[in-house]
């Protein structure tokens, strides 16, 4: 049994198991039941019944840094982040976004201009108009620049959870993983890797309006691998749907300068965020449907099947790594760069 | 002992060297490595550093060590059917 | 050449060559008749086993075991505490991202950066000299760990005369010592002994043969592709099977006999071997890597005075002699066998170093409730 941390620390934040166990240890207290799907089942969003229909609201807070990124900055991520948020759970039409700011005295005007704009442009990607917001802003010091937060609301006739998975189902990626976490990583942490490692960062409702079409009622889970990467993802899908994961090592897409930069500095792709990729669940025989309607699309090009729900140890992820298999550990908390 | 990782020179500039590591590119320093370095070099990087100046015919010269080991073993044989039955089945593959 | 076709081409992860390596060891194996335990002591080498899942293609006789070969595990909880007083009396702390969650005694550097204290992260200890180069009016404290590979980049530092508000808090650690503990130990019963390929590119594998000499047990130098582990192992079991306690380098692409002879004379020029505790290991003969005291100006120890009594606790550094992970690292005991195991002892807040590593015996039980076997699973 862990012990809970007397003081709140940056692992709690990262989307791996600390955050899991704060979050079911402090916020669930504030769980209420919900004619549908609520904060209790902590999905990417909720979903509420109206009418014959699904009301789907998500929201999400962003503090990336820097907030200029190469691939994206912190406006396009805002509104990606939530657009996808959405369409995880099946609602690929957004009705309206929120933006609500937090700035820090000092932040140059400039700057905040130009992530307006960037979430001008990403919301007339995605077709999700920005309706309401707020302004606030706090001392020198007070804050790290801009707090970002969106919150999206949708309607859909079916709520696609991230429970459904099977034995059988398989499991595909809509394209290469790492992207986004390894962009940050490599300037973040001051390793100085020159090179084209650049945020995947986009909205994917279109996309996944495509997968929907495909394949139905057989898509039976959804969630994007942001914080914790496919592995936080995967180990979520296993527990929820009480079915081991086994991976396939070799499937797995990935950017030749993205396996290098996580070469060198010893973090798996697996582990690392992505910012404009899905993980879908399907039943066996609607994967070749589904795969092909992503691989039409131009940001499912590199979507691939990865891995297989099996019916043996429940909530395991295993990767086959084509020399041998090996557990996959959930992501544990905030990632560091290792030298030994 | 630690995390090593090759990388190919692309240029040099006195004890700092911008190496290539298959599509990343990083500074490293070249106080501590074993031989004197020239562009085209492979090196071993560690914490930075260049550590080992790799020979260039080293990945043949590994493989051959690999199949004597093998050799010793009495394995060969089985490797090198398995590389024929490979072959093989490429060749049907693309048929 | 696309980075994917280069690792093809360089055929270390070539999966026809690695299934015929394993079958070539389980001849061996078998031909030697029981059970047979080898050990590595390179974190790496763990890191790169648990990784392509190489013990699922070993033969169930062969027990392959990870020694104290982590220099961030075996880093004592009192060293960590140096390095949190250190940050707490204000200095500009610099770690490798491994050390940063480490904890001593009581807390971690990552704990005291949550509260304040300044604390960077660096890839290269260039970097640090860097920081000290910027914040002229900080001292910048360098946390020098890992294994000789990693001192070597701190000599190289520290001959090159960095700023006055510069120092290095030395926690390397020597890895031929490790082995020394290993063969010492009475009931010891590793039969041969996989050497750290990265250490040896440093040392030569020359210094390896006084030490099989002695024990009368084959070493070889491996290198960290699946292939070259593989392929060590291989040559292991058969010097094991004919008897002959030689030392073989299967890692020649990068190990000499000699090593790298610039590299070796910058690190005796900037560090000496000193006993230490290795932690859950008690003393290790020659186990440290301490600054000569010709650069005792960039000592940290000797600069300031470090006052760790705010930062750690006795009862705990008391609680931790009952860890075991020394025998566990020999292959004497179980994690199940210690009484500190899932009680005091957990991945959140570790007391031995078989617990700190992710790749750690006990790390493992803790996680997955024991060596779980995946060989038929999914199949």
């Amino acid at each position: 049994m862990d012990r809970p941390a007397a003081k709140i620390g940056l692992k709690h934040g990262s989307g791996g198991r600390a955050m899991r166990q704060l979050i079911e240890d402090v916020f669930l207290t504030l769980a209420s039941p919900v004619d549908g799907i609520g904060l209790s089942a902590l999905d990417d969003g909720a979903a509420i019944r109206v009418g014959d229909r699904w009301l789907v609201v998500t929201t999400d807070s962003h503090v990336v840094h820097p907030i200029f990124f190469p691939g994206g900055d912190i406006g396009r991520l805002g509104v990606s982040g939530t657009v996808n948020d959405l369409a995880m759970m099946g609602a690929t039409e957004p009705l309206g976004l929120t933006c609500a700011v937090v700035l820090e005295e000092g932040f140059p005007r400039s700057d905040l201009e130009r992530v307006v704009a960037s979430m001008r442009e990403t919301a007339r990607e995605a077709n999700a108009p920005i309706v309401t917001g707020d302004t606030k802003v706090m001392g020198k010091g007070e804050v790290d620049g801009i707090v970002l937060n969106t919150t999206g609301v949708a309607l859909t006739d079916r709520v696609v959870s991230d429970a459904g998975l099977r034995p059988g189902d398989l499991l595909i990626v809509t394209g290469t993983i790492g992207d986004h976490g390894m962009a940050i990583m490599s300037r973040r942490h001051d390793l100085r890797l020159e090179g084209d490692l650049r945020s995947d960062v986009a909205p994917l409702n279109g996309l996944v309006r495509e997968a929907l079409r495909a394949g139905g009622e057989d898509v039976v889970a959804m969630k994007d691998p942001t914080r914790g990467g496919v592995a936080g993802v995967l180990h979520e899908m296993a527990a929820k749907g009480k079915v081991g994961i086994v991976i396939d090592e070799a499937a797995l897409p990935v950017r030749d300068e993205v396996r290098a930069a996580s070469e060198m500095i010893g973090i798996d792709p697996l582990l690392v965020a992505n910012e404009g990729k899905a993980v879908i669940a399907v039943r066996a025989r609607s994967a070749d449907k589904v795969l092909a309607a992503l691989r039409g699309h131009p940001l499912g090009a590199s979507a691939a099947v990865v891995a297989t729900a099996i019916a043996e140890r429940p909530g395991a992820v295993i990767l086959d790594t084509g020399f041998g298999r090996r557990m996959l550990a959930e992501p544990e908390g905030e990632l560091l760069p290792r030298i030994c | 002992m630690c995390l090593g990782v090759p990388g190919k020179v692309v240029a040099i500039d006195g004890m700092s060297a911008t190496v290539d590591f298959f599509g990343v590119r990083k500074e490293l320093r070249l106080d501590i490595v074993d031989e004197p370095v020239s562009i085209g070099d492979y090196v071993l990087n560690h914490v930075g550093f260049a550590i080992r100046r790799i020979p260039p015919d080293e990945v043949q010269e590994t493989l051959a060590l690999f199949d004597q080991i093998l050799d010793v073993s009495g394995a060969k044989a089985d490797l090198m059917a398995q590389d024929v039955r490979g072959e093989i089945a490429a060749a049907k593959h693309k048929a | 050449m696309a980075a994917k076709d280069l690792f093809q081409e360089l055929k270390f992860r070539d999966p026809v060559r690695a299934r015929a390596l394993a079958e070539a060891i389980a001849r061996e194996v078998a031909a030697i008749g029981r059970r047979v335990s080898v050990m590595h002591v390179c974190g790496s080498h763990e890191q790169a086993i648990a990784r392509f899942g190489l013990r699922a293609v070993l033969p169930p006789e062969l027990e392959l075991i990870m020694g104290p070969g982590c220099p961030v595990c075996v880093t004592d909880g009192p060293e960590v505490d140096e390095a949190v007083a250190l940050a707490v009396q204000g200095a500009r702390v610099c770690t490798y991202g491994d050390m940063l969650r480490l904890p001593g005694t009581a807390r971690s550097l990552a704990d005291a950066q949550a509260d304040g204290a300044k604390v960077e992260i660096v890839y290269s200890v260039s970097q640090a000299v860097e920081l000290a180069e910027k914040h002229p009016g900080d001292e910048v404290v360098f946390l020098g760990s890992g294994f000789e590979t990693t001192a070597v980049a701190t000599a190289a530092v520290a001959l090159a005369r960095p700023p006055k508000n510069f120092s290095i808090l030395s926690v390397h650690k020597y890895v031929p010592a490790a082995m020394a503990v290993v063969a010492e130990s009475k009931e010891t019963n590793i039969e041969g002994y996989i050497a750290a390929g990265h250490a040896a590119i440093i040392t030569g594998w020359g210094i390896f043969e006084p030490f099989a000499a002695r024990t009368g047990k084959p070493v070889v130098v491996a290198g960290f592709e699946p292939l070259d582990i593989l392929a060590a192992i291989l040559k292991l079991t058969e010097l094991m099977r004919a008897r002959k306690p030689e030392v073989a380098n299967v890692y020649p692409r990068c190990v000499t006999k000699e090593g790298n002879l610039p590299a070796q004379r910058t690190l005796w020029k900037a560090f000496r071997t000193v006993t230490g505790r290795w932690r859950g290991i008690a003393e290790v003969r020659d186990g440290n890597l301490d600054l000569t005291p010709e650069y005792a100006h960039l000592d940290a120890r000797k600069r300031f005075r470090i006052d760790t009594t705010p930062v750690r606790d006795d009862a705990a550094e008391e609680a931790a002699r009952g860890c075991i992970c020394g025998a566990i690292m020999l292959g004497l005991a179980n994690p199940g066998d210690c009484a500190l195991f899932g009680k005091s002892c957990v991945p959140e807040s570790p007391v031995g170093a078989c617990m700190v590593s992710s790749e750690g015996q006990c790390r493992i039980w803790h996680t997955y409730g024991g060596v779980p076997d995946l060989r038929k699973v999914g199949t």
